[in-house]
């Protein structure tokens, strides 16, 4: 994600999300300057999806988009550090068992 | 355009598997159906928590302790994964908590059965989970996108659920007679309500054909019973125990199990509010509900009282 522009005169920023094909999830692409939403989809259009890289668009302007803290991502994400037994391999099960 | 050709452009994508996504033309009644279909489905994410709940401070060690612990966990996040889909048509949150608590909208009837020792929690993971997980993966490729995307990410989170019930019913079937018989009795309890998830039979299933067609449902209601007979009464030989069906026979011809009459009335009995723990999990959510009523109110006071604040700096700043 790009830094927040002060200067008034711009444009603001917006970020870019693209579906590349029907049924997937939107997943960020960039961003782009845009005056407001329609203007900063045919942007996005123009800029991400000259080769028909989608299919669908989203933008969000980006003073709207709150994000973690990089610095503290560690405690963060700390606590399913050591929950092994969410994962299905931590059950040692016959190897006869069956669709499971 | 008009509606016939809205209509018409929505069975071209149904038939040619292009997912239907919020902003597209659907017909009322696909939104309807697919409404009650994953409002119905998520409060029985919500309500499939209590069950278990009720054995988390009674687990016989850590291990399974923090085991069961994230698999309710787990659950309740797969319920706001269908929230969150079934916001995407129109719907408000605070819309179908009113349905759950008025009675108006249903849930899974398994959830209404009780959690008596601790074997059921080994049989829940192992055939309740079993047959969800057996509903669900067709559900993947549902029509409807947000759907679809929601239940891939339950499916992915949901193998260890049954993993781990298995492993409880193989610890106790090879423990000491006391146990083994804890999950007989468990076995037995659990085996009929769980065939009954998969709903009333094919002929018996007024929404079936439309919801096929319309290829929110893959395989019908009877297949996928089968199927889950199938594969359940192999791994039940595996831990020792017996179904209790005496009718349960291999049958060479069609290659699957032959099985006996399915109590349907009971089915009905549950479903219509009357089974063994329907009156008290509804209560249970609602008192939930009622008592989370002032950390509802105290975030917004405090978001409101944050951003009045904010205004008032920005305002001087200017």
């Amino acid at each position: 994600m790009a830094q927040q522009t002060t200067n008034k005169n711009e444009w603001p920023l917006w970020e870019v999300f693209i579906r590349s094909k029907a049924g997937l999830d939107h997943k960020h692409a960039g961003s782009i300057h845009a005056a407001d939403a329609e203007m900063a989809i045919e942007n996005a259009r123009d800029v991400y999806t000259r080769r028909m890289e989608g299919v669908s668009i989203w933008v969000v302007e980006s003073k709207y988009i709150h994000a973690s803290e990089p610095g503290q991502s560690e405690e963060l994400f700390e606590p399913a550090n050591d929950k092994i037994y969410r994962h299905p391999t931590f059950y040692d099960l016959p190897d006869e068992l069956k669709h499971m | 355009m008009t509606v016939d050709s809205l209509q018409e452009h929505f069975d071209d994508k149904v038939k040619r598997e292009v997912t239907i996504e919020p902003r597209d033309w659907m017909p009322d009644d696909y939104r309807k159906t697919l409404l009650r279909q994953i409002s119905q489905h998520a409060h029985s994410e919500i309500v499939g928590m209590l069950p278990e709940g009720n054995w988390i401070t009674r687990a016989p060690n850590l291990r399974r302790k923090a085991v069961l612990l994230a698999k309710v966990q787990d659950e309740a996040g797969h319920g706001l994964y269908l929230y969150s889909a079934a916001e995407t048509l129109g719907s408000s949150r605070d819309e179908m908590m009113e349905q759950l608590h008025s009675g108006k909208a249903k849930y899974s009837s398994i959830f209404n059965y009780p959690s008596l020792t601790w074997a059921d929690m080994g049989a829940i993971g192992w055939l309740v989970d079993g047959a969800a997980i057996m509903n669900q993966v067709p559900l993947c490729r549902a029509s409807y996108g947000p759907y679809a995307r929601a239940m891939v990410r339950v499916c992915k989170e949901e193998s260890f659920h049954q993993r781990q019930g298995f492993e409880i019913m193989l610890t106790l079937s090879n423990g000491t007679e006391v146990q083994k018989k804890l999950a007989q009795d468990a076995l037995n309890r659990w085996w009929w309500p769980s065939i009954m998830m998969f709903g009333p039979p094919d002929d018996n299933s007024p929404n079936t054909e439309q919801s096929m067609r319309w290829r929110i449902k893959r395989i019908s209601n009877d297949e996928l019973r089968q199927r889950f007979i199938d594969v359940t009464v192999e791994q039940a030989k595996i831990l020792g125990l017996t179904p209790p069906d005496k009718d349960l026979k291999w049958n060479e011809a069609t290659g699957h199990y032959d099985f006996g009459a399915i109590n349907w009335d009971e089915f009905w009995n549950v479903v219509k509010g009357n089974g063994p723990c329907n009156k008290e999990r509804l209560e249970a959510r609602k008192k939930a509900w009622e008592e989370g009523e002032w950390v509802r109110e105290a975030a917004l006071a405090y978001s409101k009282k944050r951003s009045e604040r904010n205004n008032k700096i920005s305002a001087k700043a200017a």
